[in-house]
């Protein structure tokens, strides 16, 4: 690691007056950043450690929904019983991702901002150009099976790793974020951004801006299902990952929400998805429908060719899961 | 007053150079050697220590960010004459070969059964509300982010499915 100067944050607007400077980093669990750090992909002159600011707590909201404080770990989150029995989907998404080990350090706040897991971006002699802008991409014609078939540019083909976040985008959840220019909030789904020329802008933080909490809307039932297909059963990033909320009405699909991970730069929500099932009886016909809207634009890059049919495959098997267990 | 860190009841001084883990601080800085570095990258878990009653990789975490923290490490769990039920269970299913991964399976496994006793799920939960009932996939999942490259899985999960079942205390 690259010597660094360590500073605990005072004051939430002492973190955000630290961390407007590109020289200093905010840290949370530590998890990813110092991971980053010892690979000297991420190279910060300081750290300022915003752990005891406070927005750890899991609280309800005035409207029936429930307020994650950004620093409170996945652990917490996963196991507080409102996301048990209100929010499953939140509570099966994150225990799909990392160890329990990790769970119990990583903050929901810093789960949101993790960076890809693309092997040139954490490997320092690869072209890379989200962490060296210019530098080209090594994976286009390299090593990308965990690479975005939705969404990519010719610039950076790279995934958002994360799972909760892709609940978090079936469920309609709100980021909450404050800066030197006061608080805003924004829908998890417009809070990842796509990589286009600027691969290495990955969200729509500003400089100086710090998540204090993330509020999930008051609960919708449902079905609720999130199912990750990995390498292994355990302890591996999603090649493909589906979050639903289903509902049936007489026979009928009377909610479907869905956001996917594993492919594309953020936790990918196509409305149309959900939209073309609503009214209508579940069929395998239908099931294949709101595939082809969803893979319409999707592109391979060889090694990650499989997620096409993966992804149609996976879309099935939770609708077809979903209107048995609804039934 | 200077920051301190409690390991096993004993508190020291936080390290003056930032880049120090808590990995790192136990090992070199206070020579608590149990505790093992095997990937130094949160992938393996034989860095496995217990902060604050919580289970986590020492190896991701820097010492200087544990002010006012007490930290279990697998010298604080039992001795050579009084191991805890765990390390004894361990020594009787010969839950290891060569050792290096043992600590921190040792401590992960500790903290798990609380978690299991305090009803948290775990992704092979049938239920995510309710009791848990211990298996052999429950504790498969829950240990796996404590590799064994010897492969003494089957072991392992033997000397935690009989402490888990009160087998001994
Ligand atoms: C071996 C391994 C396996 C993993 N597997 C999975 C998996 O399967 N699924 C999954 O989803 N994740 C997985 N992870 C990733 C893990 O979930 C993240 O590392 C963790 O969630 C990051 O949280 P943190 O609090 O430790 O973040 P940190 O490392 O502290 O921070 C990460 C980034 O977020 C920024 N940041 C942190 N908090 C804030 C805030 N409040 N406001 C603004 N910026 C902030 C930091 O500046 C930094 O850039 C894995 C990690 C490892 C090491
Ligand atoms: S996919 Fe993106 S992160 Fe990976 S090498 Fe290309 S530019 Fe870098
Ligand atoms: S040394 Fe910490 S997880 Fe491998
Ligand atoms: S006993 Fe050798 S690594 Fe587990």
């Amino acid at each position: 690691m690259r010597p660094f100067q360590y500073t605990r944050a005072p004051s939430l607007a002492e973190a955000s007056n630290m961390t407007a400077g590109k020289d200093t980093l905010a840290i949370a669990g530590g998890t990813n950043l110092l991971d980053l750090m010892k690979l000297q992909v991420e190279t910060p002159d300081q750290l300022a450690d915003i752990n005891r600011l406070g927005f750890a707590e899991i609280e309800d909201t005035d409207n029936g929904g429930l307020r994650l404080g950004a620093l409170a770990t996945n652990t917490e989150t996963a196991v507080h019983p409102r996301v048990r029995s209100d929010y499953p989907v939140l509570s099966r998404a994150i225990l799909a991702g990392a160890t329990q080990q990790l769970r119990n350090k990583a903050t929901n706040g810093g789960n949101l901002c993790q960076r890809t897991r693309c092997f040139y971006f954490t490997n320092i002699d690869q072209p890379c150009n989200k962490r060296e802008p210019g530098s080209g991409c090594g994976a286009i014609d390299g090593i990308a099976k965990l690479h975005a078939i939705l969404g990519t540019s010719d610039q950076c083909i790279a995934t958002y790793p994360g799972d909760m976040a892709v609940a978090l985008s079936a469920l309609g959840a709100t980021v909450h974020i404050s800066g030197d220019k006061g608080e805003r909030s924004v829908p998890v789904r417009d809070f990842h951004c796509l990589p286009g020329d600027t691969p290495w802008i990955e969200n729509v933080l500003e400089p100086g801006e710090i998540i204090t909490g993330i509020v999930l809307p008051a609960p919708v039932g449902g079905t609720q299902i999130y199912r990750k297909v990995r390498e292994r059963s355990s302890y591996a990033f999603a090649l493909v990952s589906v979050a639903a909320i289903i509902e049936l009405t007489d026979g009928k699909f009377s909610r479907a929400d869905l956001a996917f991970g594993g492919l594309a730069h953020k936790p990918w929500h196509d409305p149309r998805v959900g939209e073309c099932l609503l009214g209508q009886p579940p069929s395998d016909a239908l099931f294949d429908k709101a595939a082809d809207i969803l893979l319409e634009n999707a592109r391979g890059f060889g090694e990650n060719d499989f997620k096409i049919p993966l992804t149609r495959r996976t879309l099935h098997a939770v609708l077809s899961q979903a209107t048995e267990d609804a039934a | 007053m200077a920051d301190t860190i409690t390991v096993n009841e004993t508190a020291y001084p936080t390290p003056d150079d930032p880049r120090v883990s808590l990995l790192d601080f136990l090992r070199q800085h206070i020579g608590l050697t149990g505790t093992k570095k095997g990937c130094d990258h949160g992938q393996c878990g034989a860095c496995t220590v217990i902060v604050n009653g919580v289970r986590i990789n020492s190896c991701l975490t820097l010492a200087a960010m544990h002010d006012g923290d007490s930290v279990t490490t697998i010298e604080g769990l039992g001795t050579p004459d009084e191991p805890s039920a765990l390390q004894r269970a361990f020594l009787e299913h010969d839950g290891f070969q060569c050792g290096y991964c043992t600590p921190g399976q040792i401590c992960s496994a500790t903290a798990m059964l609380e978690e299991i006793a305090a009803d948290w799920p775990s992704d092979a939960s049938e239920n995510l509300e309710g009791r848990i009932a211990i298996s052999g996939e429950e504790i498969r999942e829950r240990m796996s982010g404590n590799l064994c490259r010897c492969g003494a899985y089957a072991n392992i999960v033997a000397a935690i499915e009989e402490v888990a079942a009160g087998g001994r205390s």
